[in-house]
């Protein structure tokens, strides 16, 4: 395609972009917001995939029958989601499996936070409560997102997410009411994953390298530092009125701002997990590289299987 | 072992007695069944549905984008299709 | 034995049978073969579990001894547990996972279509519901034997395995003993001999066309309905329990 040419088609984009028309699959972009859409989306479906394991890691040692049909239910959702995730994915040329085979071969990155194991039950409350809930900070945003898949995708996850963080929140606020031993479980999950919960969105603004060019192209609406303070400002009151303590000794309400003020992230820990030495990096990899490997043949199977029927129908018709 | 990967499918549901199939999404599955059995399982856990088409991707045919001036556009000058085109005198009732 | 007791021990053994075989498929979740898989075994889990609780609900009432359903569930010893050998058998691969429900699904299917028209009313009310449930689950496992035994060769082996593995647990489906004998009389349960043979036909239908067959050698297992356990329980239970043992009596 001429230079000229090829300007004037990305003048176009943007100007689409700029009076809120959404994108779709087969309208012209940008190679580079292209890819910016594959990493962006294809890495939110790992992390709702991987992001089951530490969830599973519970499942059979439920409390009891409503906890235990719940937490499975909200996995399931994580499953379904990851899926919606990958047919958005799928509609910008990139193919599922290969995008999988990223994941599990470690070419691929997903929410660190699912990196961090989960030690008791309160985990289970604390995963809803912080980490659904840092989620859903990010994710509403994204169902006015530029690219109509990806948009579409995102309102159908929020709507279902909503029972995910009251699940949670519902968990620990048991626990906190409950027996001294309950409430000391509850704060000490807390003290875990207090600050994990607040790197899931991502490096300070002057660190994202990201940011500039994908709030222009409208994929991201806030910056990382802004929902960051939104979810503070959302989850402080809550933690208050439940009787737990967030493990912030700088945590404190600023009345000229009007937002809470908090101390500052550990970001060697950060970009420590992010380079895969987490807890739990290497076993969340393996599992999902285990079930697809596992799995192989019983895909196989359902093919040929397939084709023999096939075969077989068209010589009967 | 090959590598093969089960076929896309486009999923249609209607959600309740007298509206259309709308497009929900997409899955993969080996054949028509397990289509039909993943799309309940995919997309009808909290009762969007009661009734699921299915299409292979592939069998979709879609107009192209790019020409989508020649093939929208003509439409637009044709107000006179509209209802809203036509002045109805004042005191005239359901027309 | 009174209409009480047996009716009692009879839910127990039901609830036992869902609570096993859905905490079973729970242990798949995150790791099927493929994300739809994933999804479509979790569901079989959560109508199991969903089952399991109305069951216990039921038995609790008819115990009136003030124990809850979680209480039934969570806190009997090993031996008290009543369920069929078949749904504890461990996953093993996805293969053995379809066999074990496929096995099961079909016995369900005929038992929960007779309890229907169970003279209990609260038992024909949660068959009436079950029932559907079933029918999803048999149609899943049916097609999945199908395709893996008429697959691959590999895939025909591995199932055929697992076939001849678990057909050992079959018989035990059709157990009886006085606890049937009176609710049979009281016409609450329907005589599962009564559909013995048409059981038998449905699943080597099924098998003969995924090229698959029940091994001529049927030595059968059995004990579960007594509480005399395969190795495999006493680990699930461990798991199962784990919360409700380490803090008694604590609200969740």
């Amino acid at each position: 395609m001429e230079k000229e040419n090829l300007e004037a088609l990305d003048r176009n984009f943007q100007d689409k972009i700029d009076r809120e028309i959404r994108i779709e699959p087969k309208d012209y972009m940008p190679d580079a917001y292209r890819k910016t859409l594959i990493r962006q989306i294809s890495q939110h479906a790992h992390s709702e995939i991987v992001g089951q394991l530490p969830e599973a890691n519970w499942v059979t040692r439920a409390p009891n029958l409503r906890r235990k049909a719940v937490l499975l239910a909200k996995i399931q959702d994580e499953a379904g989601h990851g899926l919606y995730l990958y047919s958005a994915v799928e509609t910008l040329g990139a193919d599922r499996e290969d995008t999988i085979d990223d994941l599990n071969e470690g070419r691929a990155k997903y929410s660190s936070i699912f990196n961090y194991p989960t030690l008791s039950w309160a985990d289970m409350g604390m995963v809803g409560w912080l980490v659904d809930g840092a989620a859903i900070m990010n994710q509403v945003p994204l169902c006015r997102c530029s690219y109509g898949p990806y948009a579409r995708a995102m309102v159908r996850v929020c709507k279902e997410e909503s029972f995910h963080q009251r699940q949670g929140f519902e968990i620990v606020t048991q626990l906190a009411n409950g027996t001294p031993e309950q409430k000391e479980m509850a704060q000490e999950s807390l003290n875990r994953w207090w600050w994990p919960a607040l790197m899931m969105f991502g490096p300070n603004d002057a660190d994202s390298t990201h940011t500039a060019q994908s709030m222009a192209w409208k994929i991201k609406r806030n910056t990382n530092d802004e929902l960051r303070q939104m979810f503070v400002d959302a989850t402080v009151p809550q933690a208050d009125l439940i009787g737990l303590k967030i493990p912030d000794k700088d945590l404190k309400f600023n009345e000229e701002t009007g937002h809470y003020d908090f101390g500052e992230i550990d970001w060697d820990e950060f970009w420590q997990v992010v380079k895969g030495y987490g807890h739990c990096n290497n076993e969340r990899v393996t599992a999902r590289k285990k079930a697809k490997e596992d799995g192989a043949w019983v895909r196989e199977a359902a093919n040929v299987y397939a084709e023999k029927r096939a075969q077989r129908n068209k010589k009967v018709s | 072992m090959s590598k093969k990967e089960w076929p896309l499918w486009e999923v249609f549901i209607r959600s309740k007695q007298g509206l259309s199939h709308k497009h929900a999404g997409s899955l993969r599955a080996a054949d028509a069944e397990m289509a039909v059995n993943n799309a309940r399982d995919v997309y009808t856990r909290r009762s969007e549905g009661i009734s699921i088409w299915v299409v292979e991707s592939v069998n979709v045919v879609a107009s192209d984008p790019s020409e989508a001036g020649p093939m929208f556009e003509p439409a637009n000058s044709k107000a006179y299709r509209h209802p809203t085109f036509y002045e109805v005198p004042e005191g005239i009732k359901h027309m | 034995m009174t209409k009480q007791e047996a009716l009692f021990e009879f839910l127990l053994r039901k609830a036992d049978d869902s609570l096993i075989l859905g905490h079973r498929l729970s242990e798949w979740c995150g790791h099927g073969p493929i994300l739809e898989e994933d999804i479509a075994l979790t569901n079989i889990s959560l109508d199991l579990i969903g089952q399991a609780t109305e069951l216990y609900k039921y038995a609790a009432e008819v115990e009136g001894k003030g124990r809850t359903e979680d209480d039934l569930a969570f806190l009997r010893i090993e031996r008290e547990y009543k369920n069929v050998l078949l749904v504890e058998q461990v996953n093993g691969d996805f293969g053995k996972t379809i066999v074990r429900q496929f096995f099961f699904d079909h016995f369900e299917h005929l038992l929960y279509e007779g309890l229907m028209n169970s003279k209990d009313e609260r038992i024909s009310a949660i068959a009436t519901k079950t029932i559907k449930e079933i029918k999803y689950h048999i149609r899943h496992s049916s097609e999945w034997v199908i395709r893996l035994g008429d697959g691959t060769e590999e895939s025909h082996n591995r199932v055929q395995a697992s076939v001849t593995d678990l057909s050992r647990y079959m018989n035990e489906l059709f157990y009886q003993d006085e606890v049937d004998e009176t609710l049979i009389k009281e016409g609450i349960i329907p005589d599962v001999k009564d559909f013995r043979v048409e059981y038998e036909n449905n699943i080597e239908k099924i098998l003969e066309e995924a090229t698959l067959s029940l091994p001529e050698e049927k030595w059968q297992l059995s004990g579960g309905r007594k509480g005399v356990h395969s190795e495999h329980l006493g680990y699930l239970l461990t798991e199962l329990q784990y919360m409700q043992r380490t803090y008694p009596g604590m609200e969740w």
